[in-house]
């Protein structure tokens, strides 16, 4: 394989850190004909034990040679009947549930959820609460991301270094949120019309701080990583999933973003206070692996934005609708759907209540598992080690997938 | 020129590996059993009891209304009401649990049990290194172990017992207050019987009367 610096123009010019100006592209030759050797096909069972594949995922791989010629995700290993469980469940009850969907992002799980049942029992949100929650929700995205690029250049090959550096930052976003809803991940903190405790002492200097500080995280974490030659071989040209695809798969999130469709749901739904906010969405050019990493560091800086301007905004003023209540909620008879823009795309939850404590039927839409449905038709073509890193660069969570 | 990207993460992690010897913001690794990060004070692990008083069972503030075992969403309480009262700290004769458990192994520390109970009675303790080679035993917390007193809780989370014994004593003192203006009334009633003159009777004639009839 040989390699050769085009050095087109970056799509993301004028967003880009550091000053750069354009990436160097690297384009591969393509595959020489070996003509036919007479050779099998052969099936290998990726997982659910493979380290590369984010938990218990597999994938059944038929290979000519090292190409991928057809593959096949598995998943379901994890599954542990979220849906079911929650329309036996009171809706408070299955909040703390949520949190184990998507295990890095709860907080954002937390907001979904309770949105749908807002919109349920038509509870106000208090603006406090609003700039509470749209803070923890950037935060999360911007946890989510760093440890995405870390387990994407693990699968890479780049074991450790980045992964430390991501986790290093990830760990005082944690601290924030343990100090606000008093665990690390499974913060359980938003309440149907609110949120379930006042900010501690203290805590909005924190954030202020934690947030000053990502920017040269992020300056630092791009100079190891977005020149790095062999990042770029890597991921460049690889897995480039089409614009039509995207749209058709119903892809979301960075992915589609990636792949050059402008959709964010903060932008086209409007949910909670995000039309006061300014931000770009980045878009990419080629759709590929490396796109996608960029892209993904770019929300985080455009995320940044969002949170200095939350954090100096927030008013004061009640956290929790009045109206809103723990015990005996039961909402009136009908239908919803509230969707959110999660780290990894559209996180919706659908609701039909009949009236009673539980919910009639609680369906979930998944980012990752829906983002993996393209697996395949990115994979073709490539080689088993280009198929561990596209399947990192999807962005999944099994809890999510297989609920 | 090709290269220069990956010289340039290299002079980064030569950066970090310098930094981490003397730079205050990448000497981040805490030396776990040597060193510990203190809990901070919102952080929760597993439910507990509180009591009042000296005697944890007696002082039980919980008085076995079964709610949390209702809400808990894994359902891991378990409680039987005992059969006979005892007073709350207000006077007032209230159930208590005869058994109370909390399987920790299933328990979620989501909080829940805490935000459903009326009586300020469970709350969430910070111990952490509970690990044992035991799955069933020792893993069931009873209420004998569940029982902490008070002061502990203002030891875990100042801010919130320190709200909680204010609205707590408030109560106390509207029940004592309540209790005292009711022994006043019983007393008046009782004096008033004696001399004949009921104070609550109504009064006597065509006064009560509506003047349109």
């Amino acid at each position: 394989m040989s390699l050769t610096s085009t050095g087109a123009a970056n799509p993301f010019g004028a967003l880009s850190a550091n000053g750069t100006e354009s990436v160097q592209r690297f384009s591969r030759s393509p595959k020489p004909d070996p003509g036919d050797l007479g050779g099998e096909l052969l099936e290998v069972s990726m997982g659910p034990h493979h380290p590369s594949t984010h938990g218990v995922f597999r994938m059944d791989v038929v290979l000519d040679g090292e190409t991928v010629v057809k593959l096949k995700p598995v998943f379901g290993y994890l599954h542990r009947n979220h849906e079911k469980i929650a329309e036996n469940t009171s809706y408070l009850g299955s909040m703390p549930y949520t949190d184990r969907l998507d295990y890095l992002c709860s907080m954002t799980n937390n907001w979904a959820y309770a949105l749908s049942v807002e919109k349920l029992a038509g509870l106000q949100v208090p603006e406090r609460a609003q700039y509470i929650r749209v803070i923890t929700a950037e935060l999360t995205r911007l946890l989510n991301h760093t440890c995405l690029i870390g387990f994407l250049l693990q699968d890479m090959g780049a074991l450790g270094t980045p992964m430390m550096y991501a986790f290093r930052e990830r760990e005082k976003i944690l601290d924030l949120f343990e100090s606000l809803s008093g665990a690390r991940m499974m913060c359980n903190y938003m309440r149907f019309g609110g949120c379930r405790c006042e900010l501690p002492k203290h805590w909005l200097e924190q954030a202020r701080q934690v947030v000053e500080d990502f920017p040269h995280f992020l300056d630092e974490f791009e100079a190891l990583l977005t020149g790095n030659e062999i990042l770029l071989a890597r991921s460049q040209g690889v897995g480039v999933l089409p614009k039509d695809l995207a749209i058709n798969a119903s892809i979301t999130g960075p992915m589609l973003r990636a792949a050059g469709v402008g959709y964010d749901i903060r932008k086209v739904d409007n949910y909670g206070i995000y039309e006061r906010f300014e931000f770009r969405v980045p878009i990419g050019a080629h759709g590929d692996v490396f796109d996608r990493y960029m892209v993904r560091v770019l929300e985080m800086r455009e995320s940044l934005g969002i949170l200095r301007k939350a954090l100096t905004d927030i008013p004061e003023g009640p956290i929790m609708d009045p109206k809103s209540k723990l015990r005996g909620f039961k909402p009136k008879a009908g239908e919803a759907y509230g969707r959110i823009e999660g780290p990894k795309g559209e996180l919706g939850f659908y609701l039909i209540s009949d009236g009673s404590a539980n919910p009639f039927r609680y369906r979930v839409r998944p980012p990752s598992l829906i983002n993996l449905t393209v697996l395949e038709d990115m994979c073709l073509g490539h080689n088993v080690a280009d198929v561990v890193i596209i399947l990192g660069s999807v962005d999944i969570v099994l809890g999510e997938v297989d609920r | 020129m090709l290269g220069t990207g990956l010289i340039q993460g290299l002079m980064e992690t030569a950066k970090n590996f310098v930094g981490s010897y003397h730079d205050e913001a990448r000497l981040v690794t805490v030396q776990y059993p040597e060193e510990k990060i203190p809990a901070k004070e919102n952080s929760r692990n597993f439910p507990f009891l509180v009591y009042d008083g000296e005697d944890p069972q007696a002082g039980l503030r919980c008085v076995a209304c079964q709610i949390c075992e209702k809400e808990c969403p894994p359902k891991c309480i378990y409680i039987v009401k005992s059969k006979d009262k005892k007073p709350d700290y207000t006077g007032k004769a209230q159930l208590y649990p005869a058994t109370f458990d909390i399987d920790v192994s299933v328990c979620m520390s989501c909080q829940i049990c805490v935000e459903v109970c009326p009586f300020d009675a469970i709350k969430m303790d910070q111990v952490f290194e509970l690990s044992t080679s035991d799955r069933f035993a020792t893993l069931l917390l009873k209420k004998t172990t569940l029982a902490k007193p008070n002061a502990y809780f203002h030891q875990i989370h100042p801010t919130d017992a320190a709200e909680i014994d204010g609205r707590l004593a408030e109560e106390k003192r509207k029940a004592e207050e309540k209790a005292k203006a009711a022994a006043a009334a019983k007393a008046a009633a009782a004096a008033a019987a004696t001399t004949g003159t009921d104070p609550k009777a109504p009064p006597v004639g065509g006064a009560a009367k509506s003047p349109t009839n």
